[in-house]
């Protein structure tokens, strides 16, 4: 069939190219020009060339903030990812129980990023925090405040309860996106429990699962409010990922030029990982 | 309308308008040869010029930041650098 040519159908594109230019492309051109200037205010630049690039790359803060990012992204998919899926498959698939397992999970994820900070903040304090009470009563030593391990804890339980729900409603999708006849045929071949899964749910589940991973990779890569609420960053550094930095040197210290490079140093090593996880999960899908 | 707060100098508009200039480039070639020229290369996916463009310019970005972090300020032989390896995506991958 020949198609049809209307030019006509650009101005479709229009306001999205608009909405983009202001969301993404005008900012991120901003910064750029920021990246490479100094600047002390009353819209006075000053060339810098280079050298917020060298500074940053060179600056051990900079490389500890991504090694935490880094561990906390693992650490988080290696959580979220089969818990989500768990949950997914013992989910119902039909009657009452459907709507309330979905309203249940909807819940974590309506509430504000800050809102969470401050739940989980309030939620571990030892004088009234019921985690952090009960713990004490129990003899378990327990302070996020300045124990590393504590906050990294909190920090790691905060997440997997805001939000693995995200990972099971995208698991849940596929799942009952798949026909009856491949769970007929398998029962017909007598597949165990773990072949239903391993050769029916989880290649119909991938693409969600490719969603989900990203997302989630994305989402505790830059994470930024939970932490600045709960911890602020520390013990010390402890919890002070490559977000938070940003935003002390930006606007703690309000060095605009090393902030800039360090969000472009960012954006890039975000951009570069979601495109090697993109790329390696839908050519092993297109293999398959 | 007053930009002055994007702080644009002549490097970073040059650094833009190469941007443009080869997006309308790819887009151009789109138009005479259109289909993307898809193919499996050595990294062994498929992949379209538009798919070793963005390899490019990522390529390239991570040159001159590995560049600045281990030998110096002066990006030109990065630049080289990140010529030669652009061709060589579009060649091989």
């Amino acid at each position: 069939m020949e198609k049809t040519w209307n030019n006509k159908a650009w101005f479709m594109v229009l306001p999205v190219l608009v909405l983009v230019a202001f969301s993404a492309v005008i900012p991120l051109m901003t910064v750029v020009n920021y990246s490479v200037q100094d600047t002390f205010g009353n819209n006075e630049f000053f060339w810098a060339g280079t050298d917020w690039f060298i500074q940053v790359l060179h600056s051990s803060r900079f490389w500890d903030a991504l090694q935490r990012n880094l561990l906390f992204s693992v650490i988080i998919l290696s959580i979220e990812i089969p818990l989500g899926i768990l949950i997914a498959l013992n989910m119902p698939k039909k009657g009452f129980g459907v709507p309330v397992c979905l309203i249940l999970m909807s819940l974590p994820l309506l509430i504000p990023w800050n809102v969470v900070g401050t739940i989980w903040q309030v939620f571990g304090r030892v004088d009234i925090g019921l985690l952090g009470y009960t713990l004490a009563a129990l003899g378990i030593p327990y302070n996020y405040v300045n124990n590393v391990f504590d906050a990294w804890v909190t920090l790691i339980v905060m997440d997997v309860w805001h939000w693995t729900s995200l990972v099971v409603l995208l698991c849940y999708a596929g799942l009952v996106s798949i026909p009856d006849a491949y769970y007929q045929a398998a029962k017909i071949d007598g597949a165990s429990r773990w072949s239903v899964f391993r050769y029916i749910q989880l290649p119909k589940m991938k693409r969600v699962l490719l969603i989900a991973f990203l997302l989630r990779f994305m989402d505790s890569f830059m994470i930024y409010t939970e932490p600045f609420v709960i911890t602020g960053g520390g013990p010390g550094n402890s919890t002070t990922f490559l977000s938070i930095d940003l935003v002390k040197t930006a606007i703690g210290q309000f060095d605009l030029g090393p902030a800039a490079a360090l969000s472009l140093i960012y954006f890039l090593i975000i951009l570069l990982l979601s495109w090697i996880f993109y790329t390696v999960m839908t050519t092993s899908d297109a293999q398959n | 309308m007053n930009f002055s707060w994007m702080a644009w100098t002549l490097p970073t508009v040059l650094f833009f308008v190469t941007i443009l200039v080869l997006l309308i480039g790819m887009g151009v070639w789109e138009f005479l040869s259109p289909g993307g020229n898809p193919r499996v290369g050595i990294l062994r996916f498929e992949t379209t010029r538009g798919d070793r463009l963005f390899v490019s310019l990522l390529g390239s970005a991570f040159i001159h930041l590995a560049w600045l972090g281990l030998i110096g300020p002066n990006v030109w032989w990065a630049l080289a650098l990140s010529v030669v390896y652009a061709v060589g995506v579009f060649k091989l991958v």
